[in-house]
C-alpha cells in the first residue's frame, strides 16, 4: 500500500472560488473511486467543522487518498489536497500547494473567473504546478463555456482548449477529471534512500490521538516508532501512528517519497507543530529543511471582552481550547477602563477573526464585545527604540514617536465595467495606489496597493454596495511603509474611552472622527444630562456631537398608595445602574456598545 | 411624637366598570353589600385611631374605585366618626372622587350634606370619541353638567383629564384644555396617558393597537399644559397637579410632603412616624378578603414593616421632589432620621444644579420645571 512507485502517484489541489463547486467535485471524486460507500457519503465530506460546512469555507487543509484504475490499466494513488479557501490563510494555502505537483482549476461556467480564483491560481503557478482547467456547472442554462474559456486564457494566460467540461452536481464527466489528473499532472519526485524530509502541511487536535499532523514526504520514509525532529524548533517526538485518509483514517506501515498522510506522536498542542516546518529523522537528519517556512504572524488584532464580566474565566478557558487546534491565533490578557478584563487577540485576517468570534459564541456560548479591529503598526521612537503596536490605546505620546509604519496589501478586484468608476473612487478614497487596470471582456481587473487599515474599516461592505454585489475581491500582504498616522481618541462626556480609540491617516482623521461621533450619537440613548461626544487627536478636538438630554421621563400619578412601589423600582434601577458599563457618568446600554464597536466588515 | 396633623384615606374598591387604563385597586361586582363594607371601614378606622392616639386631623379623602357609588349615609357616618376620633382642624378638607355620570350627579347634594366639602370629578376628556377610547361611561355633556352641579354645591372642585392620547395634537389638546379651564375649577389633575402593567391598554399597546406620543411630543404637550393653565391662573404645584394658589389638595400634599397618613380599606397604604420609627403598612387588596379579616381581627392589615432610615429618605425625596415647593432639608432629616446630605449623591446634585434641573430657593431644594419633567431619570442617579 505504501510502496507505490512515484510514477503511480499524483498529488493535486483544487482551486476554486467559493460556490464554484470545489467541495462537490471532491465529493464526486471520492464517490467515483469508491473511497466511501454511498451510505457514508454526506455532502462536503471534507469540511469537518460546522462553520466550515455552513459557510462553505475550509479552514484546515485536509487530504484524501483515492485509488483509481486508469484507462492505461494502471492503478494510481491520487492524493487530493483540500486547501483552506480564503486569503486569510494564504500561507497555509501555499504550504498545501507545496505538497502537490498540480492543480485542478475549477471555474463556474456561467460566473467565470473571480478575484479569489486568480490569487490562488497565481499561487499555484508560483508553486510550479501543472494546471488543468475544469469548467463546472456546464449543465446550467446560463453556462457560457466558450466565453469562460476565453477568459481563462485572457486573464490567467492558461490554455483552456482542453478544459474538462463537467457538472459536479450531476456527476457528468467525473471520469474525464480523473483521466486528466493521471495523464496531464506530473508525478512527484523524491529519493527513498535520502535522509527524511517531510513537509508539515497542517495539523489539528484530536481528543483521542492528540495532535494529528498532515505530512507530505519529499525524501526518505516515515515509520511507526521512528524518532523525528521538527527542524524549526528542534523538538523530538516518537511516531505512534502513520496513516492515510481514505478519507477515514487508516494506519499504514510507512510513508515513502511523494506520499501524503498523517502521523501522530503524542504531541500535546498544535502550537508545537508549525505549518511549513520540515520533519526529519532525529538520528540521520537532513542537512537543509525544505524551502519556504515562515512562522505565522497575526495581522489583525482586536480586543475580546465578555459581556458579562463573570464570564472572564470561561473566555480564558475557551480561548485556550481553541488555540489547541488553531495555533495561528494569538491572545494575551488585556484590561480596558471601559470594558474591564478581556483579551487582545491576533488573527491572520478578518475572516479568521470572524470565525474565531463565531466559534466562541457558538461552541462555548459566550457573549462577547469585540473592539474595532486594528492592524499591527511598527513604531520607531525618537530614542531609536522600535515597537509593534497592536492596540491603539497603547500608542505612545506623539512627541516620542519618530515614525509609524503601516502594513499594505495588494488587492485584486474584478468588477463589471459599469461599476468600475465607483470601485476606483472607493480605492482612491482609501489611499489606494493603482498598480494595474486591465479589461477582461466586460469586466475590469483592478490591482491596487491599499493600506490594510483602510480595508479593516468597512471596505468589504462599501465595495459590495458600490458594485451592487458584483465585485470580487482578494488580497495578499504587501509589506510595510511609513505613513502619516494619528491616534484618534473618542471622548464621551469628556472622558476618553480607551476601547474606542483607533488609528487613521491624518487625511482621513476628521472624516473618521465625525463618522464615529455621529454613530455613537445614534446609538447612545438620551439620558438625564446632555452628553458631548468628541473625537480628538491628542488635545485637539476634531469632531463633536451632542446627545441632547432626554425630553421627558416622569411618572404621571404618584400618591400615597404608590410610594412603596416607586421606592422599590428606584432601588432596582440603582442596582441596575451598577451593572451597566459606564463612560464616566454616562450609562451605555450593552447593546449600543456592541453596535458601536462592531466592525463594519 | 410629632404634632403634625394626620391625613386619612378611605378606599372604596368598587366600580361600575373597569377602565382600560386604570391599574388602581378597583373591582367590579354584580352586587355589593355596601352597608357591610361601610361597617368594616368604620371598624378599621376605630382600630387605627386607637393606635394613633388622639391627633389632629387635616384631611379625609375618599378614593377608589368609585366612592361616589357609596351610600351618602355611610359617607356621613365615616366622616362623623373620624371627626369624633380625632381633633378635626377647622379647615378640615374632605374630598370625594366622583364620576360625572348622571346617576352619580344625582347624589352630589346628599354627599355634600354628608360633610364632603371638595369633590374631584373623573372627567378625563371633553371629547366623546376620546371618552369612548378611555372606556368611560359618560359623555362630554355629562361632564359639563356634573361640573355645573358640583360648582353649585361644593366650595372646592377639582377634575381630572387624561392627555397625550394616541394621535392627539398639541392644538387639539390646547383647545380641549382651554374649554376645561373655562369650566372654572380651582384645581385640575392633568395626567399624561401612561400604559400601566396588567391593564387592558397594556395588552392593546403591546399588540400595537395604538401608539403613544414620543418623548419630544410628550414634553411639548406638557409645556403647553402649564402655559394654558397659567393663563387661567392655575399653577403646577406638583408634576400633574395644577391649582389656584391656596387651592392645592391638602390631602395629597400630605403624601408629597411625606406626612403621616392613615389608610383605611382594601389595598390602602399608610405611613405613620412612631416612637419606634416609620411604620409602613398596607391592607389586603381583595375586597372580600379584606372584609373577612376586618370582621375577624378588627383590621385588614396585610403587612406592616419598619422602614430603614435610607428607605425613609428615598421615599421622602421621591415624593417631595415632585412638588414645586421642593423639600426642606431639616424636615427630610427629621422624617428619615438621616442627615440630608447623606441621602444625595453630591456629584449628581452639583451637576443637576448646574444643569438647572434642581435649584435652592429659600433654604429648600426643589426641581425646576426642567428637572420635574425628568424626575424619573434624575432620582436613580441623585438618591444614594
Amino acid at each position: 500500500m505504501t510502496d507505490t512507485p512515484l510514477h503511480l502517484i499524483r498529488n493535486f489541489a483544487i482551486i476554486a472560488h467559493i460556490d464554484h463547486g470545489k467541495s462537490t467535485l471532491a465529493d464526486r471524486l471520492i464517490q467515483a473511486t469508491g473511497a466511501l460507500s454511498a451510505r457514508e457519503m454526506k455532502d462536503q465530506v471534507l469540511d469537518n467543522m460546522e462553520i466550515e460546512r455552513e459557510r462553505g469555507i475550509t479552514i484546515k487543509a485536509q487530504t484524501v487518498r483515492l485509488s483509481y484504475r486508469a484507462k492505461d490499466g494502471n492503478t494510481y494513488v491520487l492524493n487530493l489536497m483540500d486547501t483552506p479557501g480564503h486569503v486569510d490563510f494564504a500561507y497555509e494555502v501555499s504550504r498545501s500547494l507545496a505538497a502537490c505537483e498540480g492543480s485542478l482549476l475549477v471555474v463556474d461556467a456561467s460566473q467565470g473567473v473571480e478575484a479569489q480564483t486568480l490569487a490562488n491560481v497565481y499561487q499555484a503557478i508560483e508553486a510550479g504546478h501543472e494546471i488543468v482547467p475544469v469548467l463546472n456547472k456546464i449543465d446550467l442554462p446560463a453556462a457560457e463555456p466558450e466565453r469562460v474559456k476565453q477568459q481563462i486564457e485572457d486573464v490567467i494566460g492558461l490554455s483552456a482548449e482542453d478544459a474538462v467540461m463537467i457538472s459536479a452536481k450531476t456527476g457528468l464527466n467525473i471520469e474525464g477529471v480523473l483521466e486528466a489528473i493521471v495523464t496531464r499532472l506530473p508525478p512527484p519526485k523524491g529519493e527513498a534512500e535520502a535522509p527524511l524530509k517531510a513537509l508539515l502541511v497542517d495539523s489539528w487536535y484530536d481528543s483521542y490521538l492528540g495532535v494529528v499532523v498532515l505530512v507530505r514526504v519529499a525524501d526518505g520514509r516515515l515509520r511507526k516508532g521512528q524518532r523525528i525532529r521538527m527542524m524549526s524548533t528542534g523538538a523530538v517526538h516518537t511516531i505512534e501512528q502513520v496513516g492515510v485518509f481514505t478519507p477515514k483514517m487508516a494506519q499504514v506501515e510507512d510513508l515513502g517519497p511523494g506520499e501524503v498522510g498523517y502521523i501522530t506522536a503524542a504531541i500535546k498542542t498544535v502550537a508545537d507543530t508549525k505549518v511549513g516546518d520540515t520533519i526529519t529523522d532525529d538520528r540521520t537528519p537532513a542537512a537543509e529543511p525544505l524551502p519556504g517556512f515562515k512562522p505565522s504572524v497575526p495581522v489583525v488584532w482586536c480586543g475580546l471582552y465578555p459581556v458579562d464580566a463573570d464570564d472572564f474565566e470561561k473566555l480564558r478557558d475557551s480561548l485556550a481550547k481553541l488555540r489547541l487546534n488553531d495555533a495561528s491565533f494569538h491572545y494575551e490578557p488585556e484590561t480596558s477602563a471601559a470594558l474591564g478584563f478581556g483579551f487582545r487577540c491576533g488573527f491572520l485576517g478578518l475572516l479568521h477573526l470572524e470565525i474565531v468570534q463565531e466559534r466562541l459564541s457558538r461552541e462555548f456560548g459566550l457573549e462577547l464585545i469585540a473592539t474595532a479591529p486594528s492592524v499591527v503598526y511598527k513604531i520607531t521612537k525618537t530614542n531609536g527604540e522600535r515597537m509593534d503596536l497592536h492596540n491603539p490605546a497603547d500608542m505612545p505620546d506623539m512627541s516620542v514617536v519618530k515614525a509609524i509604519e503601516e502594513p499594505w496589501i495588494k488587492a485584486t478586484i474584478l468588477v463589471p465595467d459599469e461599476h468600475l468608476g465607483a470601485v476606483l473612487t472607493l480605492c482612491n478614497e482609501r489611499r489606494g495606489q493603482q498598480v494595474e487596470l486591465t479589461y477582461v471582456g466586460n469586466r475590469a481587473m483592478a490591482v491596487y496597493r491599499l493600506p490594510l487599515n483602510e480595508v479593516v474599516f468597512d471596505f468589504y461592505d462599501r465595495l459590495k454596495s458600490v458594485s451592487r454585489g458584483y465585485a470580487s475581491f482578494d488580497y495578499q500582504m504587501d509589506g510595510y511603509a511609513e505613513s502619516d498616522l494619528v491616534k484618534i481618541s473618542i471622548l464621551v462626556n469628556g472622558e476618553p474611552v480607551d476601547a474606542l480609540a483607533f488609528m487613521a491617516h491624518r487625511s482621513q482623521a476628521e472624516k473618521r472622527g465625525r463618522a464615529i461621533c455621529e454613530k455613537l450619537k445614534e446609538l447612545i440613548p438620551r439620558q438625564l444630562f446632555k452628553i458631548p461626544i468628541q473625537a480628538a487627536i491628542g488635545g485637539r478636538i476634531i469632531a463633536r456631537e451632542t446627545i441632547s438630554a432626554l425630553a421627558k421621563d416622569v411618572t404621571a400619578k404618584c400618591y400615597g398608595g404608590d410610594i412603596t412601589r416607586k421606592r422599590k423600582l428606584l432601588e432596582k434601577q440603582k442596582e441596575g445602574k451598577k451593572r451597566m458599563r459606564q463612560f464616566g457618568k454616562v450609562e451605555i446600554p450593552q447593546s449600543a456598545f456592541i453596535a458601536a464597536l462592531k466592525m463594519d466588515a | 411624637m410629632t404634632e403634625e396633623p394626620l391625613a386619612l384615606y378611605i378606599h372604596w374598591p368598587f366600580c361600575a366598570a373597569k377602565c382600560p387604563y386604570c391599574d388602581f385597586n378597583s373591582h367590579v361586582r354584580e352586587r355589593v353589600d355596601g352597608a357591610r363594607f361601610a361597617r368594616a371601614l368604620l371598624a378599621e378606622l376605630e382600630h387605627e385611631a386607637a393606635r394613633a392616639g388622639r391627633r389632629r386631623l387635616a384631611s379625609i379623602f375618599f378614593g377608589g374605585g368609585t366612592p361616589s357609588l357609596m351610600d351618602p349615609d355611610d359617607v356621613a357616618a365615616l366622616i362623623a366618626r373620624a371627626r369624633a376620633l380625632f381633633d378635626a382642624e377647622p379647615s378640615l378638607e374632605v374630598t370625594l372622587e366622583a364620576n360625572p355620570t348622571s346617576v352619580e350627579r344625582g347624589r352630589l347634594a346628599a354627599l355634600r350634606a354628608a360633610g364632603v366639602n371638595r369633590v374631584s370629578l373623573g372627567v378625563q376628556a371633553l371629547d366623546d370619541s376620546a371618552l369612548r377610547f378611555l372606556g368611560r361611561r359618560h359623555g362630554a355633556a355629562d361632564a359639563v353638567a356634573a361640573l355645573e352641579a358640583a360648582r353649585a354645591l361644593f366650595p372646592r372642585i377639582s377634575f381630572d383629564l387624561i392627555y397625550a392620547r394616541p394621535g392627539q395634537t398639541e392644538a387639539a389638546w390646547r383647545a380641549e384644555l382651554r374649554q376645561a379651564l373655562a369650566l372654572v375649577a380651582d384645581h385640575l389633575s392633568l395626567y399624561q396617558l401612561t400604559i400601566e402593567e396588567g391593564t387592558r391598554f397594556a395588552t392593546l399597546y403591546a399588540r400595537g393597537a395604538f401608539a403613544l406620543p414620543d418623548p419630544d411630543t410628550a414634553a411639548r404637550l406638557y409645556d403647553a399644559t402649564a402655559e394654558e393653565a397659567a393663563r387661567a391662573g392655575l399653577f403646577p404645584y406638583e408634576v400633574s397637579n395644577y391649582a389656584v394658589p391656596g387651592a392645592e389638595s391638602r390631602h395629597n400634599l400630605a403624601y408629597w410632603r411625606y406626612g403621616d397618613h392613615l389608610g383605611i380599606g382594601p389595598g390602602a397604604h399608610q405611613r405613620v412616624l412612631r416612637a419606634e420609627g416609620m411604620e409602613a403598612l398596607r391592607r389586603h387588596r381583595g375586597p372580600e378578603e379584606w372584609l373577612a379579616r376586618v370582621e375577624r381581627d378588627g383590621h385588614g392589615t396585610a403587612s406592616a414593616e419598619w422602614l430603614t432610615p435610607e428607605e425613609r429618605g428615598r421615599e421622602a425625596l421621591l415624593m417631595g421632589l415632585r412638588l414645586a415647593e421642593g423639600v426642606d432639608p431639616a424636615r427630610i432629616a427629621a422624617r428619615s432620621g438621616l442627615p440630608f446630605e447623606a441621602l444625595l449623591d453630591s456629584a449628581v446634585l452639583a451637576r443637576a444644579l448646574e444643569e438647572g434641573y434642581l435649584a435652592w430657593t429659600g433654604g429648600r431644594l426643589a426641581t425646576t420645571p426642567e428637572g420635574r419633567v425628568r424626575l424619573d431619570a434624575l432620582l436613580p442617579a441623585l438618591l444614594r
